[in-house]
């Protein structure tokens, strides 16, 4: 075997130095050009980083795939929640005439916007596929107001760096950065398939994400905040995801 | 430098590149079989085309448990969801797995390490010569002097198809499933056929390679376990062995 010399080894310590002081400049940089998410602590933390900045550096301008009308799935399923509050069924009993879309935070106008505001807004549609976690997957035509519209409305401040997203359950936030948010097929749904969103899949107002899987796209929608820190936020991580194990970044 | 009568009494199996790419991948590997396995578990069901769900025909369900209580199973109860750390702990040990296999793979290609030991020899590439190391390992005789030092090119053909096809392919098909890299690259999922077909290619090529894993095993414990070890670890087998 050969013994370590004491040129192996001031080699090996050199190697060291760089490579620690290449990782620095490298998460500094990574930091200026916001490629570290907010959930890049703990031992999946590397993971998390590599996955989003690398999807970052290549996706942030590229849309969804999407498909042709023949390929709408005939049978989606739509992981059918229970109705989640008693709010929830009060509104539904009133034909969500009562709902509304609250947009506020780092924005210049802050606003509140009923289900038939936001439909005079430019409507857009989408023919993509959303596809869970665990595997299973459709393809929907999804129609709503992009979120950008509505971003572009209140006029976010230039500090702007995360939009955060509420369903009436507010425990279950989620949230965004710039590229997602800006991303035309973000969309605020309220239709599916040239009808009504329904509720079992999120309806009356779904904020669709199609380059993040299913459980970034939140049902029941009711308040946009623009933050320029989502360290406010829960314990910080972003979303309410990180909590129990799962990425804030989905788009893997 | 060794000694000159050292080179002569050792034999350098593995260099510390191939070592330490080796076992990194091994931990990976390991990584990615226990959180895949427990990904499929929450939903047991396989697709071909773009789409699927338990509202449409599966092309083949798992007969095991689910871990969510929506998918048709022919069990009365539902198993303990564990998807959250299988999904960081697998794109995590994907992540190992591609940086070692980018490093490998420039290693063997600028030392000649895979044209020397991994594809088979041009001489090799008949019929006969594969039948024939077919029936030399089934009768388990003693490695021929050809192989000292070196592979057979059933060993050859092996290790050429984990490294060169089957990696790559579950790298492919694990990326096919991704909706931000398929929006970047929709080819990598359209040549598939679709997402679903992209999911069930990458279960069946993870098969393949657990299959790899167990026969690689079996084999290193019949040739000398402790010997291959000592190679794949610290580099040599043991002093005089092997020099016939």
């Amino acid at each position: 075997m050969n013994p370590i010399t004491r040129r192996k080894l001031i080699r090996g310590g050199v190697a060291a130095t760089v490579g620690v002081a290449g990782l620095e400049a490298a998460g500094r940089i990574a930091r200026r050009y916001g490629l570290i998410p907010p959930d890049s602590g703990g031992i999946y933390g590397p993971g998390e980083t590599l996955t989003y900045a690398c999807q970052r550096l290549l996706t942030t301008r590229l849309p969804a795939r999407e498909f042709s009308r023949s390929m709408i799935s005939k049978n989606p399923f739509a992981n059918e929640i229970a109705r989640p509050t008693d709010e929830f069924k009060r509104l539904e009993a009133g034909g969500f005439k009562d709902w509304r879309l609250v947009v506020d935070g780092t924005v210049a106008h802050p606003l509140v916007l009923s289900l038939a505001d936001l439909k005079t807004m430019p409507i857009a549609s989408q023919i993509t596929e959303i596809a869970c976690e665990e595997g299973w997957s459709y393809v929907a035509e999804w129609i709503g107001t992009p979120l950008s519209s509505v971003l572009r409305e209140a006029g976010i401040l230039p500090q702007t760096r995360y939009i955060v997203y509420y369903p009436i359950e507010k425990f279950l936030w989620g949230s965004i950065d710039l590229a997602d948010a800006w991303d035309e097929h973000t969309l605020l749904t309220t239709g599916m398939n040239d009808g009504d969103l329904p509720v079992p899949f999120g309806g009356p107002l779904r904020l669709r994400l199609p380059r993040q899987l299913g459980y970034k796209s939140l049902k029941f929608v009711t308040h946009v905040t623009a933050t320029d820190d989502i360290k406010k936020f829960g314990k910080g991580l972003g979303s309410v995801d990180p909590e129990g194990g799962y990425s804030w970044y989905a788009g893997i | 430098m060794p000694a000159a009568s050292q080179l002569e009494s050792t034999t350098v199996r593995h260099s510390a590149v191939v070592r330490v790419t080796h076992w990194l991948t091994f931990i990976a590997f390991v990584a990615l079989l226990v959180t895949g396995g427990e990904i499929v578990i929450s939903h047991p069901r396989f697709y071909w085309g773009e789409v699927g769900n338990v509202n449409t025909k599966p092309l083949f369900a798992i007969p095991i448990p689910a871990s969510r209580d929506t998918v048709p199973t022919n069990y009365g109860y539902v198993m303990p969801d564990q998807n959250g750390w299988s999904r960081a702990l697998h794109f995590e040990a994907a992540w190992v797995a591609v940086l070692t296999g980018v490093v490998y793979g420039i290693y063997g290609l600028v030392t000649g390490h895979f044209r020397r030991n991994l594809i088979p020899k041009r001489h090799d590439w008949n019929w006969r010569v594969y039948r024939e190391q077919i029936v030399r390992t089934l009768r388990r005789k003693r490695p021929g002097p050809d192989e000292d030092g070196s592979y057979n090119v059933l060993q050859r053909t092996a290790y050429a198809a984990v490294i060169f096809v089957l990696f790559p392919l579950v790298i492919w098909t694990g990326l096919a499933m991704s909706p931000a890299f398929t929006a970047a690259c929709p080819w990598t999922v359209e040549l598939l056929g679709g997402r679903q077909s992209a999911r069930t290619i990458h279960l069946f090529d993870s098969i393949v390679l657990l299959t790899f894993l167990v026969v690689h095993v079996w084999m290193v414990a019949a040739s000398g376990f402790r010997r291959r070890m000592r190679g794949m670890i610290a580099g040599y087998g043991e002093r005089g062995e092997e020099q016939r």
